[in-house]
């Protein structure tokens, strides 16, 4: 039966996501992105929202049952207060979820507690490779069976936190399958980037470019299961996210407009403006609905989840394309200024055709 | 608790009108295009038929009943097949449309009963909604028919020419329906003096003039209506005779309240022709050995797979959209904005999916062997109809600023 009415938990949790993201992350967010740092206080107290926690069951420490869209609705206003914020507070889920989705009993029963059960501490993923044409389902760095060792050998970029993660789920070419990898830190072989690689936004996150020069893991490090739900679960947390930043733009230029003057009236009363808003709320609201049906359909078991994943996250990476750009169009000369975030949100706007193993829900 | 699970019983309701859509609407889909203004009545008669026998009686949602409600969601998704169907034909549904609508919107209890039970007899009938006049379509507020009322007879006299009806020659000449007629009662008072009236087939100086020929939706007959001292009873005022002397805007809104229920349905409308479109693209598309590969990085993807995945994101997403407005109708929820949304959304997209697939097929889309060139005609009207995209994005802009009409215009 249709409805697109969250359950009274999901409304609970949202409320408190979005309370600490505009409280919280959305404050700290300029400071964060210029310093290129965010504070450990301000993601462990993200960290306590237990988003994470609560898709993870008892068994394993955590205290609930695996909703991607739960996931989905959370992230989307994690990432409306802050994107970089979003990413960091959700970093454990790059390990943790893997596991879960495609992880052994053991490993679960090994790796899960343990983070559930702690402070927030780093953990991190190597799926992105430096190419055009990257592509999840056809990566570069490859996976070889060498007696009880897999032999993992590639290059990795935008790695988050990997100069000091516990540990990271590496992705790599095993007879032509992406398969999950489990790289402890500190491995022979494992070759961080001396310094944190730059890029055109989410400055506050360390990233690095990860080689994997011959990284030999015992077999036991691979978690057996298939990679597309895996896949499914990033795309559809990227692209909610995408969401969540698309609705701080949107939010953000309308007031701006509603309190602007221009030429006797307020500029959001010129309809060349008014229709960009129009636009801009019916594409975030349409790409929402694509994401929630994708979220919707992983959880549900649906056979053609992963093409819903696909069409969601290809969506809402043009749909937030266009909502940045809009929102700083509308403030004009003062959106191209680093005071306004919507330059912030713009250069993260177009990041997310590149996002895709950057979150997981 | 969000859900994208069609209920069950719309789902039945879906494959008995996939049937007729297949087999009574595409096999004569090109028919009716090239002979314009000749009426289908096979479909007609069938559709009244088989409503008849299920029970119902028109194409509106029944009135509130115990538990959840469906009806408009059912209508939503019928109309979305039927249009899949044909677009055209699908206009010449029987059994309520925009009137019934404005009816079922703004009427009393008795008055729904008297003007919509002739949908329940023995031979098709048809309804229409007349708003647009030569001088003004999207300024609803400039119309200058006028409504006087004759207190000694209690008869309105209506005067003026509304254009552009849907289905008028149906309801007027071909059945014993009736339209509803938008008049103001009190011309300095604007918006507030307008209100909506019943004017049944036959009623004298109620005249059926001229028949547009159009760029697409051919099957559906779009008349000019000239009242000319048009008497209508006092009862056929819709909403209770007292608001007549209340200032207020009831009777404007009335108007937008119609629109809340009919704009999202006019969507679905355009999301049924886009889904048609992007099928048989696809199908084409598939017979000359280009299968799409979903899940590769833009970078891998030929041109053509690029814009079929943007269609079926634009598709998917417009429909979700529609569906999501005509579920906030049946749970009494107010969805003006999300009515609108859709429907600027739905225009947009079934332009953008109707247009691409032309030029995708090249002369093959160009060619009138194909329904494509067919379905691009038609899916112009869907932007313009119920709302242009213009005024759509006015409504939408206005409740998301919180705009009055004065600061937004
Ligand atoms: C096939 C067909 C069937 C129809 N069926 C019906 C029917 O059953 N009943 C009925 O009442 N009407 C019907 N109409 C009329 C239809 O609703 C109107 O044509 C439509 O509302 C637009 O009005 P208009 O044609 O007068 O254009 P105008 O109002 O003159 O608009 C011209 C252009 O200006 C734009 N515009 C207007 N106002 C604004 C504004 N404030 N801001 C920005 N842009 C603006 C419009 O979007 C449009 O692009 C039908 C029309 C057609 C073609």
């Amino acid at each position: 039966m249709y409805s697109f009415e969250p359950s009274e938990e999901q409304k609970m949790l949202i409320d408190a996501v979005s309370r600490y993201a505009s409280n919280d992350l959305r404050k700290a967010a300029h400071e964060a992105e210029e310093n290129k740092e965010l504070s450990s206080k301000l993601i462990s107290k993200g960290w306590e929202l237990g988003i994470l926690q609560a898709s993870i069951p008892e068994a394993y420490g955590g205290f609930g049952e695996r909703s991607a869209l739960t996931g989905a609705l959370a992230v989307e206003e994690l990432a409306c207060g802050d994107l970089a914020g979003a990413m960091a507070v959700g970093a454990p889920a790059l390990f943790a979820l893997p596991v879960l989705l495609a992880g052994s009993e053991e490993q679960k029963k090994q790796y899960l507690p343990p983070i559930i059960e702690a402070d927030w501490k780093p953990y991190s993923a190597a799926l992105i490779e430096p190419a055009f044409d990257f592509d999840p389902n056809d990566l570069k760095t490859t996976a070889m069976a060498e007696g009880d060792n897999y032999i993992l050998t590639g290059e990795k970029t935008l790695v988050p936190f990997a100069d000091k993660a516990e540990a990271m789920v590496a992705y790599a070419r095993l007879n032509n399958e992406t398969k999950a990898f489990i790289v402890p830190k500190g491995m022979t072989g494992l070759k961080i980037g001396e310094a944190r690689e730059k890029f055109m936004g989410l400055n506050a996150i360390p990233f690095f470019r990860v080689t994997l020069e011959g990284v030999k893991i015992p077999q036991a490090n691979l978690l057996p299961g298939d990679f597309a739900p895996v896949l499914d679960g990033s795309r559809v947390a990227v692209a909610a996210m995408a969401i969540g930043v698309a609705k701080a733009a949107f939010g953000y230029s309308r007031d701006y407009a509603k309190d602007r003057d221009v030429f006797g009236v307020k500029v959001a009363q010129k309809q060349a403006i008014a229709f960009m808003l129009a636009e801009m709320a019916t594409e975030i609201e349409a790409i929402r609905l694509l994401v929630w049906e994708a979220a919707w359909a992983i959880d549900n078991k649906k056979e053609d989840a992963s093409q819903k994943a696909y069409l969601a996250i290809t969506g809402a990476i043009d749909m937030t394309m266009m909502v940045t750009d809009r929102a700083v169009q509308i403030l004009g000369g003062h959106g191209y200024i680093r005071e306004h975030p919507v330059e912030l949100w713009m250069r993260n706007g177009r990041g997310f055709a590149t996002f895709t193993g950057l979150a997981m829900v | 608790m969000i859900d994208f699970e069609i209920p069950e019983k719309i789902a039945g309701t879906r494959l008995v009108v996939e049937t007729v859509a297949v087999n009574m609407m595409r096999p004569v889909s090109r028919y009716f295009d090239e002979h314009e203004h000749e009426i289908p009545w096979d479909y007609i008669n069938f559709m009244h038929t088989a409503t008849r026998a299920m029970g119902g009686s028109s194409m509106v949602p029944s009135e509130k009943k115990e538990g959840p409600r469906f009806g408009f969601q059912r209508l939503a998704v019928m109309v979305e097949m039927l249009s899949w169907g044909d677009a055209g034909i699908y206009l010449c549904t029987p059994g309520g449309m925009l009137g019934s609508a404005a009816v079922s919107a703004t009427g009393s209890p008795e008055q729904k009963e008297r003007f919509l039970k002739r949908f329940r007899g023995e031979t098709p009938v048809f309804d229409a909604m007349c708003m647009t006049e030569p001088q003004c379509g999207s300024d609803t507020s400039a119309i200058r028919t006028t409504a006087v009322l004759d207190q000694e007879k209690k008869e309105w006299l209506l005067n003026g020419e509304k254009i552009f009806v849907t289905a008028g020659h149906k309801a007027m000449l071909d059945s014993e329906g009736f339209v509803v007629v938008w008049a103001t009662i009190d011309k300095s008072a604007g918006r507030a003096g307008m209100r909506p009236f019943v004017v049944e087939a036959k009623t004298a100086g109620c005249q059926v003039l001229k028949m547009e020929h159009k760029l697409g939706i051919r099957a559906s007959d779009t008349v000019s209506i000239v009242l000319q001292d048009c008497r209508v009873p006092f009862e056929n005022i819709l909403g209770s005779p007292e608001v007549v002397k209340d200032q207020a805007t009831t009777g404007f809104k009335g108007a937008m309240a119609t629109f809340d229920a009919t704009r999202p349905i006019v969507a679905a409308q355009a999301i049924g022709l886009a889904r048609a479109t992007l099928e048989l693209l696809k199908e084409m598309l598939a017979e000359r050995g280009i299968i799409i590969r979903y899940g590769l990085p833009r970078q891998k993807l030929s041109s053509v797979e690029k814009e079929v995945i943007e269609m079926e994101i634009l598709l998917r997403s417009a429909w979700w959209l529609v569906l999501k407005a005509v579920w906030m109708m049946d749970n009494g929820k107010p969805n003006s904005l999300e009515s609108s949304m859709s429907k600027v959304r739905a225009g947009d997209v079934v332009n953008r999916i109707t247009q691409k697939a032309v030029e995708i097929m090249g002369p093959l889309g160009y060619s009138c062997e194909y329904l494509l060139e067919k379905w691009f005609r038609d899916a112009k009207i869907s932007d313009i109809y119920e709302g242009t995209g213009q005024i759509n994005r006015l409504v939408v802009a206005r409740q998301i600023l919180g705009y009055r009409s004065s600061e937004l215009r």
